[in-house]
């Protein structure tokens, strides 16, 4: 009889929680980067990107409210999947946005994939995302290392660089990068003669440098990002490896081309998805960040809020916010917003066209934050990785 | 000739770059040393004092056009100034208390410090140029080595040398060290120990910011800059003996070289290296290479 009772009291306490769920707020939940040296790039701008897109669409889905959570990973993954977890059990978390590292967000796309819930990747680069470790409930949004590597490249190697030589972030990142990068290379008939591999958020670039200066390669490829990128630049300059080397930053954003300022990096040339100046629509998205922030967004930030805003919609197409009807809405919908055109394949990564960019010498540079021209426009079906090269298993070939 | 499978180009190269970090080792790690020794402080806000001292020169050339060479010298008295008022209002309080608490007040300062920074300037940081008249590079046959390395080196022993110097053999030296065995023994003799101890760590402070401003042409100066560094140093106290200035600076610079051979060897192990390091040192001698034993 006691059993019963309890028994009894539990079915209630789990109904009453089940319809919680599909009441009560929608919990949009993004981990990222907020305070080292990813912070810029994404951080806690880009928490408030999702919040105004939350804001924009009228702050209700489904005439529920919805609600924004963000959390500070540290670049851990054991705080980023304890936290997806925590959020997901104890809040009854609908999606899942996932900010910069890759380790990190490896651990959490597992996590969204055991719980059934949509895990939306926009900083980190491992292409192995939406590839070896593909999951029904990822979607890859912005860039990956194999675009990344396919644009940046692509066009370096065509341009005579033939031989390579790599000074890599030692994580998923930075692993991912220089073997998608070695592969465009050698596809596209030059060599790989070595890498360097350096902690992340290392503060002195220089041994290694010598290292990569030793080899006598012709291109020094910076498979990092952020802090280490910016580092590795500004001693690659103070050790003149720029004269004998040609070197290429294979995940450069803005901030970073900002904080070196032109003269440290005129005429590099880089692969993004988006820029502010691109046209009316992003410019005026730049400008409202810019009046907040004094500073334009990155690619990252802008694709924050389009994530976001596209989830919204495909779970007011759904008509719920359960896991798998909500994935295969947004698998079926066609995104077209100022960030990008394009569409969220089978395996999840979302195919857009990705632009290669130059950085403006300061002369050519007539306005603050003017700093790119663009090269060439590569169509998503070139720029990413193709189902005939895709190691996922939700791909059909 | 090659020296275990490595060019031996590379292997001096190494060496040399090893020694330049190691001159931060060195200057950081001794102001570590001189206010442990001198206060009993264990000071975590040094990492935060020394990103203070390279946003201090950036600050100054940025807004109000001071260069490098007058920023090498006002950087420090500003960040030195600023090391005196936390003396007065916070530390002066705590030295009769456990050493844990100057410790966690410290640690908390170095927090809040980051955080005000990271606030007003984000993460990625700022460039700071070479001054132009250490710009360029000499090339030494074995590598091509940046000016500015050189003087860093340079300055850095001379400053190691100097405040060596001053607190082992001169009189005022004496008085701070009798200051810290006896304080009320030394005031009886007329001489002011508080205003002595509140010097010493504006004086130490100034150490950590003069690394700073020479740190600031080589790094983007960043308000992470001091959290990155300050662990490592800390691991070079230990190991050169808590306290021990002499054992501090040549410490500073051996662990540098070992840092510098390890990036040859096995990048990937060159930022444990020193802690492993400092495990072997202290299952031998617990208080360190320097250290006196208690």
């Amino acid at each position: 009889m006691k059993l019963n009772a309890i028994a009894f009291a539990l079915a209630i306490g789990f109904a009453a929680a089940a319809s919680a769920q599909d009441t009560g707020p929608v919990k949009i939940g993004f981990i990222t980067d907020m305070s080292s040296l990813y912070a810029d790039i994404d951080g806690p701008a880009g928490g408030e990107m999702v919040k105004w897109a939350v804001q924009d669409f009228g702050g209700k889905v489904l005439n529920r409210p919805i609600e924004v959570l963000t959390a500070d990973h540290q670049n851990k993954a054991d705080v980023a999947s304890s936290k997806a977890r925590e959020w997901i059990d104890k809040d009854g978390l609908s999606m899942l946005i996932g900010g910069t590292n890759s380790g990190t967000a490896l651990a959490m796309a597992k996590i969204a994939e055991e719980k059934k819930r949509p895990f939306m990747a926009i900083g980190p680069g491992s292409a192995r995302l939406t590839n070896e470790a593909c999951s029904p409930y990822t979607v890859h949004y912005a860039y990956d290392t194999v675009a990344l590597a396919k644009v940046a490249g692509t066009a370096l190697v065509k341009a005579g660089n033939k031989n390579w030589y790599f000074l890599t972030a030692d994580y998923a990142f930075g692993h991912s990068l220089e073997g998608d990068a070695s592969t465009v290379v050698k596809a596209n008939g030059g060599t790989v003669v070595g890498a360097v591999r350096h902690p992340l958020n290392a503060s002195d670039f220089s041994s290694f440098l010598l290292q990569a200066q030793t080899s006598r390669a012709q291109v020094l490829g910076l498979a990092n990002a952020g802090g280490d990128f910016t580092n590795a630049m500004k001693a690659a300059r103070e050790f003149g490896i720029n004269k004998t080397m040609k070197i290429a930053g294979l995940l450069v954003f803005i901030n970073d081309v900002h904080s070196l300022g032109l003269a440290n990096t005129e005429g590099l040339q880089l692969a993004d998805s988006w820029y502010w100046n691109q046209d009316d629509a992003s410019r005026k998205f730049a400008k409202r960040f810019f009046d907040k922030y004094k500073r334009m967004p990155s690619s990252l930030q802008a694709a924050d809020y389009s994530v976001a805003t596209n989830y919204l919609k495909a779970v007011q197409a759904a008509g719920t916010t359960d896991g798998d009807k909500v994935m295969s809405a947004l698998k079926g919908m066609k995104i077209d917003d100022f960030y990008n055109k394009g569409q969220i394949r089978a395996d999840g990564r979302m195919i857009h066209d990705m632009y290669l960019y130059q950085v403006k010498s300061a002369k050519e540079s007539t306005a603050p934050w003017d700093y790119y021209k663009m090269v060439a426009k590569i169509p998503g079906e070139q720029a990413f990785t193709t189902p005939a090269e895709s190691k996922c298993a939700l791909i059909k070939k | 000739m090659e020296i275990f499978g490595i060019p031996h180009q590379a292997f001096l190269g190494q060496l040399l770059l090893g020694l330049v970090n190691g001159a931060f080792y060195a200057m950081l790690s001794l102001g570590l040393a001189v206010i442990f020794g001198l206060l009993g402080v264990v000071n975590f806000a040094h990492g935060a004092l020394y990103m203070l001292g390279a946003f201090a020169a950036w600050i100054m050339l940025d807004k109000f056009g001071i260069n490098y060479w007058f920023a090498l010298v006002l950087a420090p008295l500003a960040v030195g100034a600023f090391g005196v008022v936390i003396e007065r209002l916070f530390l002066k309080h705590l030295y009769k208390l456990d050493p844990l608490y100057g410790l966690l007040l410290t640690f908390g300062l170095a927090l809040i410090v980051e955080g005000v920074f990271r606030e007003l300037y984000g993460a990625s940081g700022q460039t700071y140029p070479v001054p132009e008249l250490l710009a360029g590079a000499t090339n030494l046959g074995f590598m091509v080595l940046p000016n500015y390395r050189a003087w860093v080196v340079a300055v850095s022993l001379a400053v190691c040398l100097g405040t060596w110097f001053i607190i082992e053999r001169t009189r005022l030296g004496a008085y701070l060290r009798a200051g810290t065995e006896n304080a009320a023994l030394v005031q009886t003799f007329g001489i002011n120990v508080p205003m002595m101890v509140m010097l010493t760590y504006g004086a130490g402070a100034a150490l950590a910011a003069l690394a700073g401003v020479l740190a600031a042409p080589i790094i983007q100066v960043n308000p992470l800059m001091g959290s990155n560094l300050i662990i490592v140093v800390f691991a070079v106290v230990v190991i050169g003996g808590m306290g021990s200035i002499l054992g501090s600076v040549v410490t500073g610079l051996a662990l540098g070289l070992v840092e510098g051979m390890t990036r040859v060897f096995y990048p990937e192990a060159s930022n444990i290296v020193v802690f492993v390091v400092m495990v072997l040192v202290l299952m031998v001698r617990p208080a360190g290479l320097f250290g006196k034993e208690a």
